[in-house]
C-alpha cells in the first residue's frame, strides 16, 4: 500500500509541472514523468511475492510454473505503451522546435502576448 | 566511386567527432546491429521481442550519425530508403493478418507450430517480430534525420555534424 | 523484502522534484533520466525482463531527443515575474487529487497477491496452444494481436505528424542540397 502511495506522489509531481509551469520544456518533462509513473503502477499491480518471470525454461514443471509466475497480462500492455511514449515525445519535441523558431522564446506568457 | 567518397568522409577531420570516438564507434556499430538482430529473432524464446530489437537497430544508426557526420549516415541509409523500409514492414504485418483470415479469424496462427524451445517454432510469431522490428527501427531513424536537419536551421550554424 | 522498492522510490521522488524546480535545463533533463533509471531497476526487481530491456533503450533515445531540443538553444529558464496564482492553484488541485486517490486505494488488492483471472488460462495453456516459450510474446502476438496492430498504427501516425510539422517552406538561408530531402515532397 505504501508502494502505491509513493508512486502516486511521482504522478502528482508530473501533473503539477504540467499545469503550473510556464516553460514549455518543463511541461514536456512533466508529461514524461506521468508516463513513467503510470507504467510502473501497472507492473506493481501484477507482482506476486517470491514469483518467477513468465518465461518457461527447459526443465520446469507446468503446474509449478503456473502457481508461482507473476502476471503476464500487464507486462504485455506496458510493452507497447513504452514505445508509444517515445513516439509522443518525438511529436512534442517537433512542436517545441517549431514554436521556438517562430517566437524566439520558450515562455508561454510571452508567446501569448506576441501572438498574431 | 561511391566507396572512395565514404573513405574521404570517414577520414576527414572537420566532420564528426575526434579520432578516438571514431575508432571506438567503428567497432561498436557492428556489435550493436548484431545484438539487435539477435533480440528480434529469438523473441519467442528469451525476453525481448520486436519492439526492443527495433529500437536497438535505430540506436545503431543514430550512433553512426553522431560519431561520423550526418552525410555518412545519409549515404549508408538515405531517408528515402528509410521510408520505404518503414512502409514495407507495416505492409508485411497486415498481409500476414489477412492470410490468417482464410483459415479462421483475423491473425490466426496458421503456420505449423513445430517443436518447442527450438528456433523454428511458434508459428508466425518470429515473422511478425521481424516485421515489427524493421518498422519501428526505420521510423525512429527517420525522425532523427528530420530533427537533425531542422535543428541545424534554427540555430543557423554551419554544418559541423 | 519490500525495503528495496521503498528506498528506490524515495530516490526517484527526490530526482523528480529536482527535475521540476531547477532553473538549468540540462539539470532538469538529467533529473528525468534519474527517474527513468529508478523505474528500470524496479522493473528488474518485479520480475519483468522484457520491459526492462525496452525501458533502457527508449530512455536513451528520449534523452537524446530532449537534449537536442534544449541544450544548444536556451540553457536557462528565466522567469520574469513569479506567478503565485498558478502555483497555489496547482498545489491545491494536486492535493485534492492525491486525497481522493488514497481514498480509492484502500479497496485495491494488497501488494503481492494479484487478481489473476484470465492470466491463469494464459499461463497454463500457453505453451501447448502457441508453442512459444516466452508467455509475454505469446500474449502480444497471438492472443492479443489486434492491440499490436493498433500500436503500430499509432507509431506510424505520430512519426507522420512530426514530419508534416517539420516541413520547410520559404527558408532562404540554407543551401540548395537540403531543400528537397526531408521525406515528404512539398
Amino acid at each position: 500500500m505504501t508502494v502505491y502511495v509513493l508512486d502516486l506522489i511521482i504522478f502528482a509531481i508530473g501533473i503539477y509541472s504540467l499545469i503550473a509551469k510556464r516553460h514549455i520544456i518543463k511541461k514536456i518533462i512533466g508529461m514524461v514523468l506521468i508516463e513513467y509513473s503510470t507504467n510502473l503502477f501497472l507492473i506493481l499491480i501484477g507482482y506476486r511475492h517470491d514469483g518467477i518471470a513468465p518465461i518457461i525454461t527447459q526443465n520446469m514443471e507446468q503446474t509449478q510454473f503456473s502457481q508461482s509466475a507473476v502476471d503476464p497480462l500487464p507486462q504485455a500492455l506496458v510493452l507497447t505503451s513504452i514505445v508509444i511514449g517515445l513516439g509522443t515525445l518525438a511529436l512534442m519535441a517537433a512542436y517545441a522546435m517549431k514554436l521556438y523558431e517562430k517566437y524566439k522564446t520558450f515562455d508561454m506568457c510571452e508567446i501569448k502576448r506576441l501572438k498574431g | 566511386m561511391k566507396k572512395k567518397k565514404i573513405e574521404e568522409i570517414v577520414h576527414d577531420e572537420n566532420l564528426g567527432m575526434t579520432l578516438i570516438v571514431k575508432t571506438v564507434a567503428r567497432m561498436m556499430i557492428a556489435m550493436i546491429l548484431l545484438f539487435g538482430f539477435y533480440i528480434i529473432i529469438y523473441g519467442h524464446l528469451t525476453p525481448g521481442g520486436g519492439f526492443a530489437g527495433g529500437v536497438i537497430l535505430a540506436i545503431g544508426y543514430t550512433l553512426m550519425m553522431l560519431a561520423f557526420s550526418r552525410k555518412l549516415a545519409l549515404k549508408k541509409l538515405s531517408d528515402f530508403w528509410a521510408s520505404i523500409w518503414d512502409n514495407l514492414g507495416m505492409l508485411a504485418f497486415i498481409v500476414l493478418g489477412f492470410i490468417g483470415l482464410n483459415f479462421g479469424y483475423f491473425m490466426f496462427n496458421f503456420i505449423w507450430h513445430g517443436t518447442p524451445f527450438h528456433l523454428v517454432s511458434a508459428g508466425f510469431i518470429p515473422l511478425a517480430n521481424i516485421a515489427i522490428g524493421v518498422k519501428v527501427g526505420a521510423a525512429l531513424y527517420a525522425i532523427f534525420i528530420g530533427l537533425s536537419i531542422y535543428g541545424r536551421i534554427i540555430t543557423g550554424e554551419e554544418e559541423t555534424k | 523484502m519490500t525495503t528495496l522498492p521503498i528506498v528506490i522510490l524515495i530516490l526517484m521522488i527526490a530526482g523528480a522534484i529536482v527535475a521540476v524546480e531547477t532553473k538549468n535545463m540540462l539539470s532538469a533533463v538529467i533529473g528525468a533520466g534519474v527517474v527513468g533509471f529508478g523505474v528500470r531497476v524496479l522493473f528488474l526487481f518485479l520480475r519483468a525482463p522484457d520491459i526492462a530491456i525496452t525501458q533502457v533503450i527508449v530512455e536513451v533515445l528520449s534523452l537524446i531527443i530532449l537534449i537536442r531540443v534544449t541544450a544548444k538553444v536556451d540553457n536557462e529558464a528565466i522567469e520574469k515575474r513569479i506567478d503565485n496564482f498558478a502555483n497555489i492553484t496547482g498545489l491545491i488541485f494536486v492535493g485534492i487529487f492525491v486525497a481522493f486517490c488514497i481514498w480509492a486505494f484502500v479497496d485495491m488488492t494488497p501488494f503481492g497477491n494479484p487478481l489473476m483471472r484470465i492470466s491463469q488460462h494464459y499461463l497454463s495453456a500457453g505453451l501447448k496452444e502457441t508453442g512459444a516459450a516466452n508467455i509475454v510474446a505469446a500474449v502480444i502476438l497471438d492472443y492479443r494481436a489486434y492491440d499490436t496492430l493498433g500500436e503500430a498504427v499509432v507509431i506510424f501516425t505520430s512519426i507522420l505528424g512530426a514530419f508534416v510539422i517539420l516541413r520547410k517552406r520559404g527558408k532562404k538561408k540554407i543551401e540548395e542540397e537540403d531543400v528537397e530531402k526531408i521525406g515528404i515532397p512539398e
